[in-house]
């Protein structure tokens, strides 16, 4: 076995979500794992249990084709972009952690304006959305 | 979180799979070779994403099976450097704190990369982050089952290939080999403002 590229492109949460359902229920051209890919079977159920809970269950190729478009203004990374898609922040602080050097490169307008356009362009499943949260929250234990 | 690495190997299809058509065996074939296990430098091995190249199959003396040179890409979990990803404490220790992501475990943030000032808590099993409000000492358990957000610093491969047996001249005896050894894990830290458990940073 001979690695030509073991990076050949990156991914997003949604592209794996869609394969491993496909594989899972044998649609779209893949074939269901045998009895003899029980490997197969196993990371595809472990690896669909893990993203039922990242916001890629609710995006569509539409969707994340239109939110890439209106990234463009913003000028940042394909990882980054990844990350955001993947994660879907709602908070000034996540921004801050997905987007290197953030202070720098965007102002506190656009920081705003790209909570507001993944809030309306992705969609989540929950319901009140809080856009502060500088401070950690006091945990009663 | 999830890349594609081009990969070219050779696949081997036995006689009895020559009622199926060659693409689909050699899907079955590359998917039970790579699925769930970790190549060396490259990440773990998810699923096949799609074959690439066919080049001619070869009858090779001695054996009826056919040989075929196949280019395809895999998908293969392999966060990069400075990646911020989701998961779930699985345990504590001394150490530090390990997160799982339910298809992948072998996730440590050591000690040290911990949020600051951090102890440990004998009596629970737990890292507790003693953060500061007005002067005032708060106990922030990170409890067991809680998800988690960190940020990859470091990767570290280990082969795993069996090496030959080991000459020891002094003893007869068969030692003891049994310390697992993991072939891929990911070191974490949650050391910055946003990292750590979600519920410290969400204010509903």
């Amino acid at each position: 076995m001979e690695v030509i590229d073991e990076n050949a492109s990156m991914l997003s949460n949604f592209e794996i979500y869609t394969l491993l359902k496909d594989i899972q229920q044998g649609q779209h051209g893949q074939k269901k794992p045998s009895k003899q890919q029980q490997q197969l079977s196993t990371i595809s159920y472990e690896t669909i249990k893990y993203l039922e809970k990242t916001p890629c269950k609710h995006q569509s190729s539409e969707i994340i084709a239109d939110f890439i478009k209106a990234l463009e203004p913003f000028k940042l990374s394909k990882a980054e972009k990844i990350q955001l898609l993947n994660q879907r922040p709602s908070t000034a602080v996540e921004i801050q952690l997905l987007i290197e050097e953030s202070e720098e490169r965007l102002t506190e307008e656009q920081i705003e304006q790209l909570l507001d356009l993944i809030l309306n362009t992705l969609p989540g499943d929950e319901t009140a959305e809080d856009c502060s949260g500088n401070e950690p929250m006091e945990e009663q234990s | 979180m999830f890349v594609l690495a081009d990969i070219k190997d050779t696949v081997r299809i036995p006689p009895w799979q020559f009622n199926v058509k060659l693409t689909d065996a050699v899907v079955e074939a590359l998917n039970k070779k790579l699925a769930n296990k970790v190549v060396h430098n490259v990440g773990l091995c998810i699923a096949l994403w799609d074959i690439t190249k066919l080049e001619d199959s070869y009858i090779l003396p001695g054996d009826g099976s056919s040989h075929t040179v196949v280019h395809f890409r895999y998908v293969v979990f392999r966060p990069f450097n400075d990646e911020v990803v989701i998961g779930k404490i699985k345990s504590s220790s001394k150490e530090g704190v390990h997160v799982s992501l339910e298809f992948f475990d072998d996730i440590l943030i050591p000690s040290d990369a911990l949020q600051h000032p951090s102890r440990f808590d004998e009596r629970e099993q737990l890292w507790v982050w003693e953060y500061m409000v007005d002067e005032e000492k708060h106990d922030l358990y990170m409890d067991v089952g809680e998800e988690i957000r960190f940020r990859v610093v470091d990767e570290v491969f280990v082969d795993t290939t069996p090496s030959g047996p080991e000459v020891s001249a002094d003893s007869t005896e068969v030692q003891e080999t049994d310390t697992k050894k993991t072939p891929y894990s990911l070191i974490g830290c949650i050391n910055e403002p946003g990292l750590g458990l979600l519920s410290w940073w969400s204010n509903t």
